[in-house]
């Protein structure tokens, strides 16, 4: 491969990065590739210590961090390649978010999986193997994407298409963008006539209600997530405010909006100011919080049409939310259980709520069936992320007991969002490791591809 | 790596026979450290202590020499303990010597050997140990200072402004490092049972090295620049500092 320009590019300022839950950065090399042939000549000159690309940094953990390496800013290599829109496929680069892409596709009558945030990269999505409220019905980014080009750590670019070779396009989906670096690629679309959704909420008084409702209904619904009051305790117990929804048809929206069904153009309302105080959530504040999200719902409201931003994304309203957090940051613990552990999900909630940890939008999903991807983090089952700000020292203790309690039901934390798991646990989380690691290791034998989380947990 | 919380998964300890130290090695190795490097004049010594963290759950536990005097071996000492391990992720600075105060005052070579051990030596093992764990690009740094350092003591000033001078360059030290991936504790206990202080009289607020060992977990979890141990001397000494010098010397301190 030639080089497009003269200059090679640089390896990049060092700078230190941090992931989003902000708690444990380090310090990289950051370049920014502008061409395919720049980011296949800064891989083939990474420093001993590898390289890692890193797109909107929204891995809560070190996922995108690489101590003393090379970390490759993929933001650059974005835009849309090309699109069918007859038959609902895009191919979009590696750097390319989703904020880009639903900006052009949703006037268009298309959607696609989204996490709830849209300032997530195409690669992150791959690398992550992402899920959202669709996932029963939907799958994960990764079961949407046909194929993608890999440019892998010995310096080969690679078309990898599931049907033809689908060892490398399994262990790269989930596989924590460390059998090489996403340059593009092209995914399936889901058809929308409108950019509304028509939900329906209801508050659920307990968690076994709450069960209730999504196993008896979900399947009514291509989205579908409860939000749980984690503060709660005794028979309120895992109470929380169920909210699911369908892509709105244009003859279900209000007349007055009809005229715009199609433009999509979310702005955001703030952003949180840097250097906020340590403390600002607390279990005071987090329990004055969940009484009233649990109390502004009504008991229960059908058929409200509400913009796809809104229903997606929330958060995106603030920029840099994660900075009410303070100094030290917060950590996202998500887990997944399979059906039939649903006591594991209560004794999780319980010991929130009697350790009075302050965790304020707790997510709880139910997860239909998994996919083929070796370190893909879902499985059916139901799948609960809390966000808890680290302020005391117990936390790691408790996280570690949650840690047992979940493999010993059979399931694990997301990768994605760790930050704090112990290397030991990942053989029992994660069984295909070993299959993800021959693939890995035929890849990119000599592990150029590396980050602080393959580090920390031994991948 | 350092997790989230604080949680280290490699650790150096330079003075691998300070009770302080391996009081916080097995404090560490109960929270997901696994590989623990005990150096120190004579490793031999360290055979059981390497045992004992080896059967509470570290999976490597090296022993190798390291003499807080000999300044020329230093840089060469963390090249090759940085190139044999994966990653250090926290280096605890524990040597030093209590030295004999009485005799530092009529014997010139007995102070220099104070000063040498305890601020010399780490200031000299600190500034490649700290070059290496920016190339790392991450990596904690835990020093043990002394709150004799925090206002020189008729009792042993010597030791005093060792220490003093220890916890002025790692003040500085660690401003330096803001940015960098690397940051660095000072720990400043007072008075620790231990092998050190074997046969001297407590003074009050006597705590002991699991205590201090305590101390440091919690500091490096909050992200603190200095602990105390036990963390109300913080309250006295700076109480003490301003009390008059015609007052402090009658002191029984």
């Amino acid at each position: 491969m030639s080089p497009d320009r003269a200059t090679p590019p640089l390896l990049g300022d060092e700078t230190l990065l941090y992931g989003w839950g902000g708690t444990a950065p380090t310090r990289a090399h950051l370049a920014t590739p502008l061409t395919n042939a720049d980011a296949h000549h800064l891989v083939s000159a990474a420093p001993k210590r590898g390289v890692v690309a890193r797109g909107l940094g929204r891995a809560y953990g070190d996922a995108a961090q690489n101590a003393g390496g090379l970390v490759l800013d993929a933001t650059a290599l974005s835009g849309i390649i090309d699109a069918d829109l007859e038959r609902g496929t895009v191919t979009a680069r590696g750097g390319t978010s989703l904020d880009e892409l639903m900006r052009w596709l949703i006037p268009r009558g298309w959607f696609l999986i989204t996490p709830g945030t849209r300032y997530v990269t195409v690669g992150g999505a791959i690398a992550s193997d992402i899920h959202g409220k669709g996932h029963h019905v939907d799958g994960t980014f990764g079961n949407k994407v046909q194929s993608f080009r890999l440019l892998t750590g010995t310096g080969e670019i690679r078309n990898i298409h599931r049907d033809t070779e689908p060892d490398v396009f399994w262990a790269t989906t989930g596989g924590m963008g460390l059998t090489g670096v996403i340059l593009d690629a092209t995914f399936e679309l889901i058809p929308t006539e409108t950019r509304f959704i028509r939900v329906d909420e209801e508050r659920c008084a307990d968690l076994d209600a709450m069960f209730a409702a999504m196993e008896s209904s979900d399947a009514e619904y291509r989205y579908s997530v409860a939000w749980i009051d984690c503060g709660a305790r005794g028979r309120h117990l895992g109470r929380g405010v169920l909210g699911r929804g369908n892509h709105a048809f244009f003859d279900e929206i209000p007349k007055a909006k009809q005229a715009r069904a199609h433009t999509f153009g979310p702005r955001q309302l703030a952003i949180a100011p840097p250097l906020m105080p340590s403390g600002l959530i607390n279990s005071w504040t987090v329990k004055a919080f969940n009484e009233f999200w649990y109390r502004k719902t009504r008991v229960s409201h059908r058929g409200s049409i509400q913009d796809i931003g809104l229903f997606f994304h929330p958060l995106d309203l603030v920029d840099e939310w994660n900075r009410v957090y303070g100094r030290r940051g917060f950590v996202q613990y998500q887990f997944v259980v399979p059906f039939g552990a649903e006591n594991t999900v209560r004794q999780i909630i319980e010991a929130l709520s009697n350790e009075n940890l302050p965790s304020f939008l707790a997510v709880l999903k139910r997860f239909g069936p998994e996919n083929p991807g070796m370190l893909s983090f879902p499985i059916p089952g139901w799948t609960l992320a809390v966000d808890i700000p680290v302020s005391r020292t117990s936390l790691a203790r408790t996280l570690d007991r949650f840690d047992e309690m979940v493999m010993q039901a059979g399931g694990r934390v997301y990768l994605a969002k760790d930050a704090r798991t112990r290397p030991e646990n990942l053989d029992t989380m994660y069984p295909r490791l070993p299959e993800w690691r021959a693939v890995r290791d035929a890849l990119d034998p000599d592990h150029v591809l590396n980050s602080d989380l393959a580090r920390r947990l031994d991948l | 790596m350092n997790d989230a919380l604080g949680s280290v998964q490699s650790i150096l300890i330079l003075g691998g026979g300070s009770d302080i130290a391996l009081a916080t090695a097995h404090a560490m190795v109960a929270r997901r450290c696994r590989t623990v490097v005990l150096a120190g004049r004579d490793p031999e010594a360290f055979s059981g202590a390497a045992k004992e963290l080896t059967k509470a759950g570290a999976s490597t536990v090296e022993r190798v020499s390291f003499d807080a005097l000999d300044h020329a071996s230093h840089a060469e000492f963390v090249r090759g303990t940085f190139d044999r391990e994966r990653d250090i992720d926290l280096a605890l600075v524990a040597f030093g010597v209590l030295g004999d105060q009485e005799q530092a005052e009529h014997d010139g070579a007995e102070a220099i050997r104070i000063l040498d051990s305890n601020f010399l030596g780490a200031v000299s093992v600190l500034v490649p140990l700290v070059e290496a764990m920016k190339r790392q690009g991450h990596g904690t740094i835990v020093v043990l200072s002394s709150v004799a350092g925090e206002r020189a003591r008729r009792s042993n000033f010597v030791y005093g402004a060792s220490k003093a001078g220890l916890d002025a360059y790692c003040q500085g030290l660690g401003d330096s490092l803001v940015g960098t991936g690397v940051r660095l504790m000072i720990v400043r206990p007072g008075f620790v049972h231990s092998k050190m202080t074997d046969g001297l009289a407590a003074a009050p607020l006597a705590t002991d090295p699991q205590h201090v060992a305590d101390t440091i977990i919690t500091g490096l979890g909050r992200g603190s620049e200095i602990v105390w141990a036990p963390g109300s001397l913080r309250f006295v000494m700076s109480a003490l500092r301003h009390v008059p010098r015609v007052v402090f010397r009658r002191l029984p301190l």
